[in-house]
C-alpha cells in the first residue's frame, strides 16, 4: 500500500468530509501515512459520535489510486506546463467563442475557500456565468424553496431542534443511513422525551423501519400529502393566524391550490396511495403537536417538482408559525460536507456570490468589491443544461473540480461521450481512476488536488455551522490546494492582483468581508464578525454558526425567523401555490417501473474514498436493484440473481434484492458504482434527470425503467491482493476487502475456460484447485509460500458461491491447513461471521444471530456481547430486526 | 494320523495363513513351515523404516518362536527349499531336510529383479527385499556416502527416503516420466516427488541406467544420456517377479506366477499357492492386502469351509514415507467419463475422482485418504455417487448444518 510519509503527531481537530451533518473528527496521524480517527466530543454536531463512514476515514487515506502529478493528454507534465496549458486553453476558447463557452463544474467536496476562488475567477474575471456544482444534484431544490419562501437561502433551525422536537417528520430521507448521527439524536430524543418519528418515503428504508408512523406513499406525491395537511390545518383551526397575517403573504392562494390538490383526508389518501387511517393519523399528530420538525432531503429535492415539494412542506410550517422556534421548523438535511459553503460563496449558476444574485445593485456591489470589470450580469446554466451545452458543443472548455459527473449525473453515458468533444477538459482531482479523471477531451489536463486530511479551510454544515477542515497529512506527490491551483491559473490570465492569496485564511477573510459588504441586515448570510480574523485565530477557530454579524453575538444565532423578519423586500415570507403532483415521465409498456436511485449506508457518492475501506465495502458489495417480491416473481428475477435494468438512457446489470420494503411498481438502485467499481453498475446513466423548472435539480428518483433477468452461465468471486481486471463481457463488481480487492463476477465462460484463464493469470505461484467441470464448479487459490495471494470460486449461477469465509481467510496472513482445505471446498471450517451488519466493529449477521440466540434479547445486550451497534448505531435497525420480538412479529 | 501340511515360505502371507488356519481348526493339520530367511516371518512393510532407523528390528517381528511351538507348528528357518517332488509328495531342503506332505502351500513370494545391464554384479549393488538387504545397505551407507536408488516404485521410494534419513546423499532414478506410474497420475506423482525431495532425496525421472562401473566395487553409474553419477552404493528396486522356480521344477502350471484357481489351488489339487508367487485370474499382486485375502480364503478352504477368492480390486493405499497415498480403479478418465479434482500442493493434498455414468470408476488420493475405504466400496459396487460427490472430495461432514458448495 502506498502511504503518506510523515512523523506521528498530536490529534488534529477537523471535520468529516462526508455528509452535511458536518461532524467533528479528531485525527491522530500514526506516522505511517494513516491516522487514528475519533469523534470530537466538543463538536456541537456530533459530540464525539461518528457513523460507520466517519469511523472508517482512517482506511481511506492510502495513496493507492491517487492522482499525484499533473498530466496533459495522459503525459506527465510539470505544474508550470499544465497550468500554462489550462490558462492558454481558457484564453483561446474565450477569444474564439466568448467567455461563456467556458464552464466550471464544482463540488460540495470543495472547501469554502476553494469554492470562493473558483467562483470569483469564473464569474468575476473570466466572465462566464456557467459555474455549477454537484450540489445541484443534491439540494438545489431546497435552496430554491428557501428562497421562494424566505427570500433567502436560509436554514431556519438547528440540530438542537431535533433534540427538542415532539414530532419529527422525515420526508424523502433515509436518515438512519445517510445522516446517521442526526438520526441518533432523533432516536435519543424519542428515548428522552417520547418524540414520535414519522417517515414519509416510497420505500420502507431502515429509517422507515424505525418509524412510529411510516407512510409509504406513491413516488412523487409528497406535494399532495402536504397540500392535504395544509388544508387540514386550516380546517382544524390549527393555524397561527397572527403569524400568517403579520409576516407572510400568499396564504389564500396557496390554500386554494392545496384544496384543489387534496381537499380532505380521503382525497389525500387517494392521491398518495396511503390509507385514510395513516393520513388521518399523520394529520392529527402534526396538528396537535407544536414542536414539529419536518426534515427533508434527497427524496424531496431530487425531483422534477422538488422546489414545490419543499414549499409544500414550508407552507405548513409558515401556516402554523412553527419556524425558527425551539424544536420546530422545516429542516433541509444537506447531502454534502460543504454544499452549504458552496451556497454561501455563490458557487451555483443561479447565484452570484455571498447569497447575492443578479439584481443590478447586487452585481454592481460585487463588481466593486472584487474590482472585477468583466463581472457577469445574469444566471448561467445549471448542471443538466450545462452538460447538455457540452453535448451541443456550446461549451468548449470545462473545468471539473473534485467531483465525478461522469458517474453521478443523469444520462451519465451521454455525458462521457459529450466530454470527448471539448476543446479543453480540465479535471482537478485527488483520484486518478475515477470515471471523470479517465474521460478525455480533445485536450485533457489532470491537476492533482489535495484530499481530505491534506487540505485546509472551512466547511459549513446543515445547521449553518462553519467548521475547520484541517490538514494533518503532508500532501503527497505534487498535489496542491484547489484555491492555489485556481489562483495560479488566474495569475497566468493576468489577474494576479485579485488572486494574490497567501493562504486559505486570507480567502476566508475576503469571503467574510464580502458577506458583510453593504449588508446592513439585508442579507441572511453575514459573517462580518470574522472578516478580520487573524491567521492564528483562523487556524484555531472553533465551529461557528452564522449569521455572525459585526454587531451581533460572537457565537452567532441558532435560529432565524421566529421574529417573522424574512429577507424578502417586504420582510414577509411567501406561501407558494404549488403544482399538483405528477411525475415528469409516465411509465410505459416498455418501461413499466419507476426507478428510484439513492445511497447505501456505508458508501459515499462514487466510492472513490469509501471504496478504499474494507469495512465500508462489506455492507453492500455489489450494485443492486431492490424490487417488491410480487414484481420479482412477475418479472422472473430472483433474489441474488442478476437483472438487466434499463431505461431509455442506459442499461445496467444489477444484483436483485427482493424486498418487502419496496412498493409494487418501484425499483431502487444505489448510484455509487462507477466504471471503476463495476462493469455495468452505472446507475446514473439510467436516470433521465428532467430538471425541476425552478431549481434546475434533476429528477433522480423516478425514471421509467424495465427489468429482466440477466442470464449468465456462472457466478463467482475472485479475491486478489492487487486489483485485477476481468475480460470484457464478464459482469463484475469490485469491493475492497481486508488485505486486498474482491470481485464478484458472472460469466458465460465454462469453468474449464475460467480455470485456464486463472492459471495464466497467476503463473509462477503455487496453485491449489478444486474442479468439477461436469457440474461447472471450480475453486482456485494461489499461494506465495504460505501466503494466500488469490482465490476464486465459480459455480453455476443458481448456486452462486458466497465469499464471507473466504474474505476472512484472505485477511489472515498465513492459513492453517484446515483453512486451506475449507477454501478449496467452500465448506465451513468453523462458523463464519456471516454478512457484515455492523461495519464499525466488523460484526457479521451470524455472529449477531448467535449472540441473540445466546440470550441477548435487546439491542443493548447485543452491543455488550459483541459490540455490534455500539459505535455509530446505524446498524441498530438491522439488529433490531433480528431480535426475537421482531422475528415473532414478522412471522405473525 | 493328521494330514501333513507343509508351507514353503515364511513371509507375511504365510504367517497370516497359519494364524487363520490355527484359529479356525487348531491342530487340524500337522504343520511344517520352511523359510529361507534365518528369521521367522517379520513385517516386511517396515523395512524402509528400519533402514531409516525409525524402528528397530524387534519392532518388525510378528510372532515369537513360542507362538509357532504353542500352535504345534514346526518352523524351520534358514532353509531354502531346493525341490518339490510331486510324485513322492516330498519337499527337499538341500541335503538337510526331506519333508513329506499331504498338502503343500507355496508362499515363496517374489524375487527382486536385477537390471540386465553391465556391471550390475559389482559389489555395492544391493537389492531391497529383506532384512539381510537392509543390513547390507546400512553397512554401506556410511557418512558421506553417495547412494543411488534405481526404481521409482513404492519400495524404491522408501529405500531412498530411508537412506536420506541416514544422512546419505541419495539420488532416486526412475526410467518413467513419473513416480509410481501404475498407481498415480501425473499430479499425484508430482506430489509424491515433492514429498521425496522435501525429505532430501534427489529424484531424476526418465533416467535410464546404461551401466555401472567400478574397480572391484561400484563407483559410478552411467545413464543412457551419458550422465555420470558417482555412487558408493546402488540399491536396485526395479520390481519383482513371482518366485515360480520351485513350481516350475515341479511341473506345475506356471504363467508369470504359479497359476491358482479361486481356492488358491494350483494345477495339482494337493498344492496351493498364495501371496506374490501366485497368479490368480492372470493377476499377480505385489502388495500385502491381496496376500492376506488369499490367506483368508485358503485357510477356510483347508478347513472345509466354502471360500473363494474373487481377486482384489486394484487399490493401493500406502504411505510413502509418511505421505498417505491411495489409488483405486482407473487413474485416468476414459472417453466420456468426468474427472473431479482437488489439489493443494502446498498441503501435499490431492484428490481425483473418475466418474462415468454417475458411478465411481477410480480414485487417486494423496495426503488425506480418509475416504479410501468408501471409494473402494463404491468402485466395487457401482452404486450411484450423485449424493456423495462433495463428501468423497472433501470428506464426510458430520455436522448437520455444514454448508455445501452450493450454499
Amino acid at each position: 500500500m502506498n502511504a503518506h510519509v510523515q512523523a506521528p503527531a498530536a490529534a488534529v481537530k477537523t471535520t468529516c468530509p462526508y455528509c452535511g451533518v458536518g461532524c467533528g473528527v479528531l485525527a491522530t496521524p500514526d506516522g505511517f501515512g494513516g491516522a487514528g480517527i475519533a469523534g470530537d466530543s466538543e463538536h456541537p454536531a456530533n459530540f464525539g459520535r461518528l457513523c460507520s463512514k466517519g469511523s472508517a476515514l482512517g482506511e481511506t487515506l492510502s495513496l493507492d489510486s491517487r492522482l499525484l502529478h499533473p498530466s496533459v493528454d495522459g503525459v506527465r507534465a510539470s505544474w508550470e506546463s499544465a497550468l500554462g496549458t489550462v490558462a492558454g486553453g481558457l484564453r483561446k476558447v474565450a477569444e474564439q467563442h466568448g467567455p461563456d463557452a467556458i464552464a466550471f463544474y464544482l463540488s460540495g467536496q470543495l472547501l469554502t475557500e476553494d469554492y470562493y476562488v473558483a467562483n470569483k475567477l469564473a464569474k468575476g474575471f473570466l466572465g462566464t456565468p456557467h459555474v455549477d456544482t454537484n450540489s445541484r444534484l443534491c439540494m438545489s431544490s431546497a435552496v430554491a424553496a428557501h428562497r421562494r419562501a424566505f427570500g433567502s437561502d436560509t436554514v431556519p433551525g438547528c440540530y438542537e431542534d431535533l433534540d427538542e422536537a415532539d414530532v419529527i417528520v422525515l420526508v424523502g430521507s433515509n436518515t438512519a443511513w445517510c445522516h446517521p448521527i442526526l438520526f441518533r439524536r432523533m432516536v435519543d430524543a424519542r428515548a428522552k422525551r417520547g418524540t414520535k418519528l414519522v417517515v414519509i418515503d416510497p420505500r420502507r428504508t431502515q429509517t422507515g423501519e424505525e418509524a412510529d408512523l411510516f407512510l409509504g406513499l406513491k413516488p412523487g406525491t409528497d406535494t399532495a400529502l402536504f397540500s392535504g395537511l395544509l388544508v387540514h390545518l386550516a380546517s382544524a383551526g390549527a393555524l397561527d393566524y397572527r403569524f400568517v397575517l403579520d409576516h407572510t403573504t400568499g396564504f389564500e392562494g396557496a390554500l386554494e391550490r392545496a384544496r384543489s390538490i387534496a381537499p380532505d383526508i380521503a382525497a389525500t389518501a387517494a392521491a398518495t396511495g396511503l390509507s385514510d387511517a395513516d393520513v388521518g393519523a399523520f394529520f392529527a399528530l402534526f396538528t396537535r403537536t407544536k414542536r414539529v420538525v419536518t426534515a427533508f432531503s434527497q427524496g424531496v429535492n431530487q425531483s422534477a417538482q422538488g422546489t414545490d415539494k419543499g414549499n409544500a412542506i414550508i407552507n405548513c410550517h409558515l401556516a402554523t408559525g412553527r419556524i425558527g422556534k425551539t424544536g420546530a421548523g422545516p429542516f433541509s438535511l444537506t447531502g454534502q460536507p460543504n454544499a452549504m459553503g458552496g451556497r454561501e460563496v455563490g458557487g451555483l449558476a443561479n447565484m452570484l456570490a455571498a447569497h447575492m444574485h443578479f439584481a443590478p445593485e447586487e452585481v454592481d456591489r460585487v463588481r466593486r468589491f472584487w474590482s472585477a470589470p468583466r463581472i457577469i450580469t445574469g444566471e448561467g446554466m445549471k448542471a443538466v443544461a450545462l452538460f447538455e451545452a457540452v453535448e451541443r458543443g456550446k461549451i468548449k472548455a470545462l473545468w471539473v473540480m473534485g467531483t465525478n459527473p461522469v458517474v453521478s449525473m443523469p444520462r451519465a453515458d451521454a455525458i462521457r461521450e459529450a466530454i470527448k468533444g471539448l476543446d479543453l477538459y480540465v479535471v482537478s482531482e485527488a483520484v486518478a481512476d475515477s470515471d471523470t479523471a479517465m474521460a478525455t477531451g480533445r485536450k485533457t489536463v489532470l491537476l492533482p488536488a489535495q484530499a481530505w486530511g491534506e487540505k485546509d479551510g472551512t466547511v459549513t454544515n446543515s445547521e449553518r455551522r462553519i467548521s475547520r477542515q484541517r490538514s494533518f497529512l503532508k500532501a503527497p506527490g505534487e498535489a496542491r490546494a484547489d484555491w492555489a491551483i485556481i489562483s495560479d491559473v488566474a495569475k497566468r490570465l493576468g489577474h494576479g492582483e485579485a488572486f494574490a492569496y497567501p493562504n486559505a485564511a486570507a480567502i476566508f477573510r475576503e469571503h467574510a468581508s464580502l458577506s458583510a459588504f453593504e449588508n446592513n441586515g439585508t442579507r441572511d448570510f453575514d459573517i462580518g464578525a470574522v472578516s478580520d480574523i487573524s491567521d492564528a485565530a483562523y487556524a484555531g477557530a472553533k465551529p461557528l454558526q452564522w449569521p455572525l454579524t459585526k454587531r451581533g453575538a460572537r457565537d452567532g444565532k441558532q435560529r432565524l425567523f421566529a421574529d417573522g423578519q424574512f429577507f424578502t423586500f417586504d420582510k414577509r415570507a411567501r406561501f407558494v401555490a404549488v403544482q399538483p403532483p405528477a411525475l415528469a415521465q409516465a411509465v410505459s409498456e416498455d418501461f413499466p417501473f419507476v426507478l428510484n436511485t439513492g445511497r447505501v449506508r456505508d458508501h459515499w457518492h462514487t466510492m472513490t474514498r469509501t471504496g478504499k475501506s474494507q469495512r465500508l465495502s462489506a455492507h453492500r458489495d455489489v450494485p443492486f436493484v431492490e424490487i417488491h417480491p410480487d414484481d420479482a416473481a412477475a418479472m422472473g428475477v430472483t433474489h441474488g440473481g442478476l437483472a438487466t435494468v434499463s431505461t431509455a438512457h442506459g442499461t445496467t446489470v444489477l444484483e436483485v434484492m427482493v424486498s418487502g420494503g419496496m412498493r409494487r411498481g418501484d425499483l431502487f438502485a444505489a448510484f455509487h458504482w462507477s466504471g471503476a467499481t463495476a462493469s455495468e453498475g452505472r446507475v446514473g446513466a439510467l436516470a433521465r434527470g428532467i430538471p425541476d423548472p425552478v431549481s434546475g435539480q434533476p429528477e433522480l428518483k423516478a425514471t421509467p425503467a424495465a427489468i429482466a433477468p440477466a442470464v449468465y452461465r456462472s457466478r463467482g468471486f475472485l479475491l486478489t491482493r492487487d486489483q485485477r481486471s476481468l475480460p470484457a463481457g464478464w459482469w463484475w463488481a469490485r469491493a475492497t476487502i481486508q488485505g486486498g480487492s474482491g470481485l464478484h463476477f458472472a460469466t458465460q465462460e465454462s469453468s474449464r475456460e475460467v480455470a485456464l484463464m486463472l492459471r495464466g493469470m497467476f503463473q509462477g505461484l503455487e496453485i491449489a484447485e478444486y474442479a468439477d467441470h461436469a457440474r461447472g464448479r471450480y475453486r482456485f487459490a494461489a499461494y506465495d509460500g504460505d501466503r494466500l495471494v488469490a482465490c476464486l470460486a465459480l459455480a453455476p449461477s443458481e448456486a452462486k458461491p458466497g465469499w464471507e469465509s473466504e474474505k476472512a481467510y484472505f485477511a489472515a496472513d498465513d492459513l492453517e491447513p484446515s483453512a486451506r482445505r475449507a477454501l478449496l471446498s467452500g465448506r465451513a471450517e468453523t462458523a463464519s461471521a456471516g454478512p457484515t451488519v455492523c461495519a464499525c466493529h466488523g460484526v457479521g449477521l451470524d455472529v449477531i444471530a448467535a449472540t441473540i440466540a445466546a440470550g441477548a434479547h435487546s439491542v443493548e445486550a447485543v452491543g455488550v456481547a459483541c459490540k455490534a451497534g455500539t459505535n455509530c448505531g446505524s446498524c441498530i435497525p438491522e439488529i433490531r430486526k433480528l431480535l426475537p420480538q421482531a422475528l415473532a412479529r414478522d412471522a405473525a | 494320523m493328521k494330514e501333513r501340511l507343509v508351507v514353503i515360505g515364511n513371509g507375511m502371507a504365510s504367517l497370516r495363513f497359519l494364524e487363520r488356519l490355527t484359529e479356525r481348526a487348531p491342530g487340524a493339520y500337522d504343520v511344517t513351515v520352511v523359510g529361507a530367511e534365518p528369521q521367522a516371518a517379520y513385517n516386511r512393510v517396515l523395512l524402509s523404516s528400519l533402514l531409516g532407523g525409525e524402528v528397530d528390528e524387534a519392532a518388525c517381528a510378528f510372532r515369537g518362536l513360542d507362538w509357532y511351538e504353542a500352535h504345534g507348528i514346526r518352523l524351520i528357518t534358514g532353509a531354502p527349499v531346493t525341490q518339490v517332488d510331486r510324485e513322492n509328495a516330498l519337499v527337499m531342503v538341500g541335503e538337510t531336510h526331506v519333508l513329506p506332505f499331504d498338502k503343500l502351500v507355496l508362499a515363496v513370494g517374489s524375487l527382486p529383479i536385477r537390471l540386465p545391464k553391465p556391471g550390475m554384479d559389482l559389489p555395492g549393488i544391493i537389492t531391497f527385499r529383506d532384512l539381510a538387504d537392509v543390513a547390507a545397505i546400512r553397512k554401506a551407507a556410511v557418512t558421506g556416502a553417495k547412494a543411488i536408488v534405481i526404481g521409482g516404485g513404492l519400495l524404491g521410494l522408501e529405500a531412498a527416503v530411508g537412506l536420506a534419513r541416514l544422512g546419505v546423499d541419495t539420488t532416486l532414478l526412475h526410467v518413467m516420466d513419473r513416480l509410481m506410474e501404475r498407481q498415480l497420475d501425473h499430479h499425484a506423482a508430482g506430489l509424491v516427488k515433492r514429498a521425496m525431495e522435501s525429505r532430501g532425496v534427489r529424484v531424476l525421472l526418465k533416467a535410464d541406467t546404461a551401466h555401472v562401473e567400478g574397480d572391484g566395487r561400484v563407483e559410478r553409474l552411467v545413464l543412457s544420456d551419458g550422465t555420470v553419477l558417482p555412487a558408493d552404493l546402488v540399491v536396485m528396486s526395479v520390481g519383482v517377479r513371482p518366485n515360480a522356480v520351485l513350481a516350475q521344477g515341479a511341473g506345475l502350471d506356471v504363467g508369470r506366477g504359479i497359476k491358482v484357481d479361486d481356492r488358491m489351488t494350483s494345477s495339482d489339487p494337493r498344492i496351493f499357492a498364495l501371496g506374490e508367487c501366485a497368479e490368480h485370474r492372470g493377476m499377480v499382486y505385489g502388495l500385502v492386502e491381496p496376500a492376506y485375502e488369499q490367506a483368508e480364503v485358503l485357510s477356510r478352504h483347508l478347513v472345509g469351509e466354502e471360500a473363494a477368492y474373487p481377486g482384489t480390486s486394484l487399490a493401493t493405499s500406502l504411505k510413502v514415507s509418511g505421505l498417505p497415498v491411495f489409488s483405486a480403479g482407473l487413474i485416468e478418465a476414459p472417453e466420456g467419463a468426468e474427472t473431479i479434482v482437488m489439489s493443494d500442493p502446498g498441503l501435499g493434498l490431492y484428490r481425483k475422482l473418475i466418474v462415468g455414468d454417475g458411478r465411481l470408476l477410480g480414485a487417486v488420493f494423496v495426503g488425506d485418504i480418509a475416504e479410501q475405504g468408501w471409494c473402494k466400496t463404491l468402485i466395487r459396487t457401482g452404486e450411484p455417487i450423485a449424493d456423495h460427490r462433495d463428501d468423497l472430495m472433501f470428506g464426510r461432514v458430520h455436522a448437520p448444518d455444514s454448508q455445501s458448495l452450493a450454499a
